[in-house]
C-alpha cells in the first residue's frame, strides 16, 4: 500500500520456548487511528518493544514511510517521527513538568553539543513546551516537580512529551491506565482532535475509548493477530468475542463515549 | 611441566579463596543491591580472630571454628547496626558508608592488635608435602584449602538449590520486590545472608593466613579481585562466582608465573622485566574488561533487571 | 545553584550562600594567614585541598550530574601527573608543553575507557572503570625508568617563563585556586546548558531520553572525556605541588577518596566537591592530631553522613536534590 505510514510484516519474536510475537502483520495508513486490543499476556509489550526498537525481532520487518526501520536504534526512530508514550509513566522525576517537555523539544531541535547558554532560558525550547502543557491542561503545573504531580497529571505529561516532538506516528501504550472518568474523557477528546493530522497506534484496554476513537482495530491474542477491521466488524466477529470480549464479560455493545 | 602443575594448583587454590569471598559478595550485591567495600574487612577480621583463638586454645582447628562463628556474629551485628540502614540507597551512599566502615575496621584492628600483624601457625601434621605425581610434591595444607573450600562450595550448592532458605535466596537474587511481597521476613533473611557472607569471608581470611599474612589492610587487595570475580561471574550468581573465581585464580597465578618468561623469549631483558610484570598484574583486569565488553552483564547474570 | 524563588526556603537558601561565601573568603586568606603566622603547613594543606577539590569536581560532573559512578577517576590524576613527570625527566620542563600534554593524555585515556565502559550500567560500570584504573596503575608500577613503585621526584616545577614562577608557593596557591574557581564556573555553565540537560536527563531516565530521540551514548562519552581532562589538569597541579609522582596517585583507594569527597559535600552542589574535600582532609588532619586512631572517628562520621545526610553536607545547609 503506497500510503501506509506503518507496515509491520510477519514480525516474530521468541523468548526461549514462548512465541511472544507470531508473524504479526499490521498496516496503518497515514492519518488512521489504529487500535490494538487483546487480553493481558497477549504480547502487546513485546510488540511495542519491537516497534520502538527496544527489542530486536527474530523475524519480519517494520517499515515506516516505506523505510525499513527494523534494525534502527530507539533514538533514530524517534528522530524519524515515531513517538511513543509509556504505559507506566516514565518521566524525569526530579525535574519540573516544563523541563520534561522542554527536553523532548530539545531532542528535536538540532544537536545538543552546546555547552554554555542556559538551556532553560531558550525560548525556542521553552515556548513549544509551555504550549504543549497548555494544550493538555497542565499549564498550572509547569513549574512543579514531576514527583509532586498526581497520577493523572503524569499520564497527561506522558502524552505531552510524545506530542511535542511533532511526530508523524504516535504510539500510545495504554494512555488511559489509571485515569479517572473525567481525565479519560478529556484525553479522548484530545485524541479525537489529533486524529487525521497525526497517525496514531493506540494500545488500550479501555473499550469505550477504543470504540469511540479507532478507525480500525487489530486484536492480538497469544502473539497473533486474530482479526483486523473497523469497530463494527470486530464487535461482531465471533472469534474475537470468544477470545477477548467474551472473556471480559462484555457483550461488545458498549456505549460510545462522549 | 612439574612447575606448570604446581602453578596450576596454586591457581586453583587462589580461585577457591576468591570464591569464598565472591560468593558472599555476589549474594549481597544480588539480593540487597549493596556495594560492600567493607567485605575485605570481614576477611581480615576472620584471620585476626583465628590467630587469636588459635593462640588461646592452642589448636588451629578450634581457633578456626571459633573464628568462623565470630565472623558470623560480627556480620550479624554489623548488618543490624549499620548495613541495613543503607538498603535502597544509591550506590554512592553505599560506597561512602562502607568506605567509612573499611577505615574504621582497619583502625580498630590496629587498636586491638597493634600495627605489627599476627601469625597463624599450622599444626605440625599439616606442614608436610604430599606426592601427588611422581616427582611432584605439593604442600598438604594447600590441598586442604582446595578440598575444604570445595566442600564449602558443595554445601553452598545444597543450601541454595535444595533448601527453603536457598529458594528464597535465589528468588531474591532475581527479583527482590517479589520476595518482600511474599511476606517473608525480609529483615531476618537479609541479616542471615550478610552474616553468611561475613562467615565465608572470615573463613577465606583464616585459611590463607598460615600461607600469606595476617595484617592490617590485607583485605583491600583481595577485595578488588573478588569484585572482579563477581563482575565476571555475573551479579547474584554463585555458580558464576565459582566459574569466574577459578578463571581469575588461574589466569592470575599462571599468568604471573609464565608471562614474564614468555616475554623474555621475545623482548630485551629490561623491557621484558617491567612489561612482563605489569602485564601479568593487569591480566585479570584485561579479562574482566573483555568479558564486560562482550557480555555486559557477566557470564551468568542471575538478576532479571 | 539557581532555584526558582521560594520564600519558604529563603532562609536556608541564604545559609547556603553564606557558607559558600565563607569558604571562599577562608581560602582567599590562607596565604595571608600563612605569611603572618609563618605556618607554611596550612598553605601546603590547603593547596592540596584545592587540587583535590578540582579532581572531585570533575568526578562530580560525571557522577553527580551524569550518574556515572566511576571508581577509577584517580587514574587521571596519575596520568596528568605522569605526563608532567615524564616530560620533566626527559628534559621538557616547559609548562606550556607539560600541561597540555597532561590534559591531552587524560582525555585520550578517558575516551578509550569511556567508549568501552559506557556500554555497561550500574555496578558493572563501577567495576570496569576500576579495572581500567588498575591497569594504568600496574603500567606505572612497571615503568622502571620513571621510578616504578617508588615513584619519581620532579626537581623542577613546570616552567612558564616570565609569566609565573610556580616555585613561589603563594603564587602557586592562587593559581590553583583560580583554576578551581574557573572549573566550578565552567561546570556550572555546563550542567545548565543543553549538553548538561542531556547528561542530567540521562541520569534521571536514560530510557526516556532515548525514546524522545537523544543518542545518549555520545553525550555521556563527551562528558566523560571532559571530566578526564579536568582531572588530568588536577594531576599536573598535584605533581607540581608534591614535586613527586608515583603509582599511588592512581590507586583505587585514591579513587575512593575522591568519591567520598564528592558525596560528602553533596553530589549536585557546585560547591559540594570543595566542601567535601575541605571537610575530609581537614577532618583527617585534625583527628590525627587529637588521637592516634583518627579513623575510629572518621569512619563512623562517613557512615553517619551516608545514612542520615541524604545529599551530603550540602543538604545540611539548605541544598535540595534536584534533577
Amino acid at each position: 500500500m503506497a500510503d501506509a505510514l506503518l507496515e509491520v510484516e510477519a514480525l516474530t519474536k521468541r523468548f526461549g520456548g514462548v512465541t511472544a510475537s507470531d508473524a504479526i502483520s499490521i498496516t496503518v495508513p497515514a492519518g488512521e487511528l489504529h487500535a490494538i486490543i487483546g487480553p493481558n499476556g497477549a504480547g502487546k509489550t513485546t510488540l511495542i518493544g519491537q516497534l520502538t526498537g527496544e527489542i530486536a525481532p527474530d523475524g519480519g520487518r517494520i517499515l515506516f514511510d516505506n523505510r525499513d526501520i527494523t534494525t534502527l536504534p530507539v533514538y533514530r526512530r524517534s528522530q524519524l517521527g515515531l513517538a511513543r508514550s509509556f504505559q507506566i509513566s516514565s518521566l524525569f522525576g526530579d525535574f519540573t513538568a516544563l523541563d520534561n517537555v522542554a527536553l523532548a523539544v530539545q531532542a528535536h531541535a538540532g544537536h545538543s553539543f552546546r555547552f554554555w547558554r542556559d538551556a532553560r532560558s531558550e525560548p525556542a525550547l521553552r515556548q513549544p513546551a509551555q504550549a504543549a502543557l497548555d494544550r493538555l491542561g497542565l499549564a498550572a503545573r509547569a513549574d512543579m516537580l514531576v514527583a509532586d504531580l498526581s497520577h493523572g497529571e503524569r499520564r497527561q505529561l506522558e502524552i505531552a512529551m510524545a506530542l511535542v516532538t511533532e511526530p508523524r506516528l504516535l504510539l500510545l501504550d495504554e494512555p488511559m491506565a489509571g485515569m479517572g472518568p473525567d481525565e479519560s474523557s478529556r484525553l479522548i477528546d484530545t485524541l479525537r482532535e489529533l486524529k487525521g493530522g497525526l497517525t496514531i497506534v493506540l494500545i488500550e484496554h479501555d473499550m469505550d475509548a477504543v470504540f469511540a476513537l479507532a478507525d480500525r482495530i487489530s486484536v492480538l491474542v497469544y502473539g497473533r493477530i486474530i482479526a483486523t477491521g473497523d469497530a463494527a466488524a470486530i464487535k461482531s466477529d465471533p472469534t474475537v468475542r470468544q477470545a477477548y470480549l467474551g472473556e471480559q464479560g462484555r457483550t461488545g455493545e458498549g456505549t460510545a463515549h462522549g | 611441566m612439574v612447575y606448570f602443575i604446581e602453578q596450576f594448583l596454586n591457581g586453583v587454590e587462589l580461585g577457591m579463596l576468591l570464591f569464598l569471598l565472591a560468593a558472599g559478595l555476589t549474594l549481597i550485591f544480588g539480593i540487597m543491591d549493596l556495594v560492600n567495600l567493607a567485605h575485605g574487612s570481614l576477611y581480615m577480621i576472620g584471620a585476626y580472630l583465628a590467630a587469636t583463638f588459635a593462640a588461646w586454645t592452642d589448636s588451629f582447628v578450634l581457633g578456626a571454628i571459633l573464628a568462623v562463628l565470630g565472623s558470623f556474629a560480627v556480620g550479624m551485628v554489623l548488618e543490624v547496626v549499620a548495613i541495613r540502614r543503607l538498603y535502597g540507597r544509591s550506590h554512592l551512599d553505599h560506597v561512602l558508608g562502607t568506605f567509612g566502615l573499611l577505615l574504621f575496621f582497619n583502625e580498630l584492628v590496629r587498636l586491638i592488635w597493634g600495627p605489627a600483624g599476627l601469625t597463624l601457625s599450622l599444626p605440625n601434621e599439616m606442614l608436610t608435602a604430599v606426592q601427588i605425581l611422581p616427582g611432584l610434591f605439593y604442600p598438604l595444607y594447600r590441598l586442604v584449602i582446595i578440598g575444604v573450600t570445595l566442600a564449602v562450595a558443595f554445601f553452598l550448592y545444597v543450601l541454595v538449590m535444595r533448601t527453603r532458605l536457598g529458594m528464597l535466596i535465589r528468588a531474591g537474587a532475581s527479583n527482590r520486590e517479589m520476595v518482600g511481597a511474599l511476606g517473608v521476613n525480609i529483615k531476618l533473611l537479609y541479616t542471615l545472608i550478610f552474616a553468611l557472607g561475613a562467615a565465608l569471608a572470615g573463613f577465606a581470611g583464616l585459611m590463607q593466613a598460615p600461607i600469606l599474612t595476617v595484617q592490617i589492610g590485607m583485605g583491600e587487595n583481595i577485595l578488588i579481585s573478588a569484585f572482579v570475580v563477581v563482575t565476571i561471574g555475573g551479579i547474584g550468581s554463585i555458580r558464576g562466582a565459582f566459574v569466574a573465581a577459578l578463571l581469575v585464580g588461574l589466569v592470575d597465578t599462571v599468568g604471573r608465573a609464565f608471562l614474564p618468561d614468555l616475554f623474555h623469549a621475545y623482548l630485551s631483558e629490561s623491557a621484558a622485566g617491567s612489561l612482563g610484570r605489569s602485564l601479568s598484574s593487569m591480566l585479570v583486569y584485561l579479562v574482566m574488561a573483555l568479558v564486560l565488553i562482550v557480555r555486559p552483564e557477566g557470564l551468568f547474570p542471575a538478576a532479571s533487571k | 545553584m539557581k532555584s526558582p524563588p521560594d520564600h519558604r526556603r529563603g532562609a536556608r537558601f541564604g545559609l547556603r550562600r553564606a557558607v559558600n561565601a565563607c569558604v571562599l573568603v577562608v581560602l582567599a586568606l590562607v596565604p595571608v594567614y600563612a605569611a603572618l603566622t609563618g605556618d607554611n603547613f596550612a598553605m601546603t594543606l590547603f593547596t592540596r585541598v584545592i587540587i583535590l577539590a578540582l579532581a572531585a569536581l570533575s568526578l562530580n560532573l560525571i557522577m553527580g550530574f551524569g550518574g556515572m559512578v566511576s571508581f577509577g577517576h584517580a587514574v587521571y590524576l596519575g596520568i596528568g601527573g605522569y605526563a608532567v613527570g615524564i616530560l620533566a625527566k626527559e628534559g621538557f620542563g616547559s609548562g606550556f608543553v607539560q600541561w597540555p600534554a597532561a590534559i591531552a593524555a587524560s582525555s585520550l585515556y578517558a575516551l578509550v575507557v569511556g567508549a568501552l565502559s559506557l556500554r555497561t550500567r550500574g555496578v558493572y560500570f563501577i567495576m570496569i572503570t576500576l579495572a581500567f584504573a588498575q591497569m594504568a596503575y600496574y603500567v606505572a608500577v612497571g615503568l622502571d625508568r620513571y621510578g616504578g613503585d617508588d615513584g619519581l621526584t620532579i626537581y623542577q616545577r613546570s616552567s612558564f617563563g616570565p609569566l609565573i614562577d610556580l616555585n613561589n608557593k603563594t603564587l602557586f596557591y592562587y593559581l590553583c585556586l583560580a583554576l578551581l574557581l574557573a572549573g566550578m564556573y565552567l561546570v556550572w555553565r555546563l550542567v545548565n546548558s543543553r549538553f548538561g540537560l542531556v547528561i542530567r536527563g540521562a541520569r534521571s531516565n536514560e530510557r526516556r531520553m532515548r525514546a524522545i530521540g537523544f543518542p545518549t551514548f555520545r553525550y555521556k562519552l563527551v562528558c566523560f572525556v571532559i571530566a578526564g581532562a579536568m582531572c588530568g589538569l588536577a594531576g599536573a597541579l598535584l605533581a607540581n605541588h608534591t614535586n613527586f609522582i608515583s603509582p599511588a596517585m592512581m590507586h583505587w583507594t585514591r579513587s575512593g577518596d575522591l568519591i567520598v569527597m564528592a558525596v560528602l559535600g553533596g553530589v549536585q552542589a557546585m560547591f559540594g566537591p570543595l566542601i567535601g574535600a575541605m571537610t575530609f582532609l581537614l577532618l583527617d588532619e585534625a583527628l590525627s592530631r587529637v588521637t592516634d586512631f583518627p579513623d575510629l572517628i572518621l569512619g563512623p562520621i562517613l557512615l553517619f553522613v551516608a545514612i542520615y545526610l541524604n545529599g551530603g553536607l550540602d543538604a545540611l545547609i539548605g541544598g535540595r536534590r534536584r534533577g
